[in-house]
């Protein structure tokens, strides 16, 4: 009865939060909020998508922009050939998710035969093969790049659609999340990150598990980039694949928690906007660069688990020792409101 | 075309060797810490710009500057291994320490950015410009200065590893970490100095990288990195020897494919490593299930 209490009111909090969203764009119609607002939700989106494979699984991707990009070169051409534009374009991003899905499936099996940090070099690898292959190839445009088509909205609220698209795709992304880690397959991708060998040896079949996960993942991410590609109204290699993109995911996903589903919404939230009023603050790269830096080693040190599971230690330690000084003192059971206290603290 | 083809052997041969030279720090560093260092790249740069500064504004021959920006980088790796490594423990050290070292190559770029900016600089001396005649083609004097070095660097590496006490120390806690701390070697001293060993001989390769590449900016650690990476992985984690003999044969494949393909000869380097892992997963001359899982 309690379980099924918290239930409802998690839920309520989660239709609030969304419905805040919604009218966000409402309140606030500067184009320079709703622009990091766009930027926030797509990376609500990939933050999401990554954590449902690499941090249920444990392997950790840092090739995550093959994907994107990919999805956001594909927006692009398609675009272009098939003579898509305004809202239009829309209707192509599902394609440019299930484009960058293809591509993950032979970067999968290849990849996922190797584990640990090898794995992560061979995303780097990856990574790498599509920035050349984006430079020197044709149909990408080479090092110049490509340009999508221009949408001819209202300058007023020229940036609604693209919140809004890029919030159903942050609430799809997040919903996959939850129904993953609920679902036996998410039991069995963590399984895999607890120990593999003995979750293969009681019968998880880990590569098709594996790879279902990186394909899933690789879906919302293609989304994603076409969605950015689209926004941004530009495509050149070292921007769609940029490394520095693989390292804002993941850092991300380690500030709110790895492997929570609440965690990779707060760290994107709290992390892309700060990261882009520092560089609107600072004329120069090099001083968000160095930040970044700094911010991440402080993250990895102080706080390597995220932020939702070391608040939740503290809170837990705080109101175990609210309890033992009410005890001592006054001897009176905990309050009646500790299960609203503990709000969420489960994700 | 044969002075082509002649060339591209002696480049490849020779480049080869700079890369051994900064994979074998990369490689030493996994041995002992099983850390991959993905700041490696950005180090061998920083070591460039260090001899480009002693160069430029104190006159300092390239040669000699080594003298000084070799224990600079070797204090360098201690103090990064002392604040940003040593702290991680756990179970999931493997990727935060690969996390940390990514974090620390960004802090360095940028610092490099904003003391150098974005334009490329190359290191200059006389021999940087000389070269030799061999049969039908020239070869830039620095490439043998650079192989040169790189071949007594590693030789070093080598004595120091299998010829001295903390050279055995060294191998002990690659073998086996908490035998040789039961032994009595103080683990946590040897991570350090093998850490700024690794990084130390970066002052070397960023040397001779910068006066072969032609120039170089703080954005070269990203492709530096990702060619040492791949160089690693192809000849398996740990393995010195095989370090060297893969980044010799990957960087004359790629002259050679250069000659024909110059847009696409990088890409050989990622393909040759996917290829052999996909047949090998521990990589040419890894071993095998010490570090499956």
């Amino acid at each position: 009865m309690k379980t099924g209490t918290r239930a409802v009111s998690q839920g309520a909090a989660v239709v609030v939060f969304v419905a805040a969203l919604a009218v966000f764009p409402l309140v606030f119609t500067n184009a320079t909020v709703t622009t990091f607002g766009i930027d926030a939700l797509i990376f609500v989106t990939v933050v999401s998508a990554w954590n449902f494979f690499s941090g249920y699984s444990g392997y950790l991707s840092l090739g995550h922009a093959v994907f994107y990009g990919t999805g956001g070169y594909f927006l692009v051409i398609a675009a272009r050939d098939w003579n898509f534009a305004g809202s239009g374009v829309f209707w192509l991003l599902p394609l440019a998710g299930l484009v960058a899905a293809i591509i993950a499936v032979p970067v999968g099996l290849v990849a996922l035969r190797v584990r640990r940090h090898t794995f992560v070099v061979m995303t780097i690898a990856f990574f790498f093969i599509a920035q050349l292959a984006a430079t020197n190839l044709g149909v990408t445009g080479g090092s110049s790049g490509l340009l999508p088509p221009i949408p001819n909205w209202a300058p007023g609220t020229f940036n609604n659609p693209f919140y809004y698209a890029a919030l159903v795709m942050g609430v799809l992304a997040v919903a996959a999340s939850w129904l993953i880690r609920r679902s036996r397959f998410g039991l069995q991708l963590r399984a895999i990150r607890d120990d593999e060998d003995r979750a293969a040896g009681l019968g998880v079949r880990t590569m098709p598990v594996k790879l279902t996960a990186l394909v899933l993942s690789a879906f919302f991410t293609g989304m994603a980039g076409g969605l950015w590609v689209y926004f941004i109204g530009d495509a050149v290699p070292q921007f769609v694949f940029d490394p520095l993109f693989d390292l804002a995911v993941v850092l991300m996903a380690f500030f709110g928690g790895l492997g929570t589903i609440a965690g990779p919404v707060l760290g994107a939230l709290i992390l892309e906007p700060a990261q882009q009023w520092f560089a609107l603050e600072e004329a120069n790269s090099y001083g968000s660069e160095i930040l970044f830096g700094l911010l991440f080693l402080v993250i990895i040190l102080f706080l390597p688990r995220g932020v939702l599971p070391t608040g939740e230690e503290y809170l837990t330690a705080g109101r175990a020792w609210l309890t033992r000084r009410r005890s001592g003192t006054q001897s009176v059971p905990a309050p009646a409101n500790v299960s609203t206290q503990a709000e969420g603290s489960s994700r | 075309m044969a002075s082509e083809i002649g060339l591209a052997l002696a480049t490849g041969i020779l480049g080869g060797g700079v890369y051994a030279l900064m994979a074998a720090g990369l490689t030493l560093v996994f041995g002992v810490l099983d850390i991959i260092n993905v700041a490696q790249g950005i180090l061998v740069v920083l070591g460039a710009y260090l001899s480009y500064v002693l160069s430029v504004h104190l006159h300092i021959d390239l040669l000699v500057g080594l003298l000084i920006t070799v224990p600079a980088m070797f204090v360098i790796g201690v103090v990064i291994y002392w604040l940003f490594i040593r702290p991680l423990r756990g179970a999931e050290r493997t990727s935060m320490t690969l996390l940390a070292c990514f974090a620390v190559a960004l802090i360095i770029e940028g610092i490099l950015y904003r003391e150098f900016g974005s334009n490329y600089v190359s290191l200059n001396a006389w021999y940087t410009t000389a070269s030799l005649h061999v049969i039908d083609f020239y070869l830039p004097d620095i490439y043998l200065i650079g192989f040169g070095l790189a071949i007594a660097t590693v030789i070093a590496l080598y004595l120091i590893l299998y010829q001295t006490k903390f050279g055995r120390a060294v191998r002990a806690t690659m073998q086996n970490q908490t035998a040789a701390r039961l032994v009595g070697i103080d683990t946590n001293r040897v991570a350090a100095l093998t850490f700024g060993i690794g990084t130390g001989v970066t002052a070397v390769g960023g040397m001779v990288y910068g006066a072969i590449s032609g120039g170089f900016t703080p954005n070269s650690g990203y492709d530096l990195i990702s060619r040492l990476l791949a160089i690693v992985i192809l000849a398996g984690m740990g393995s010195i020897g095989g370090a060297m003999a893969a980044a010799v044969f990957m960087t004359t494949v790629e002259a050679f494919v250069d000659i024909w393909q110059p847009d696409w000869s990088v890409v050989v380097f990622y393909l040759a490593m996917v290829i052999v892992l996909t047949v090998r997963p521990q990589g040419l001359f890894g071993r095998s299930a010490a570090r499956a899982q």
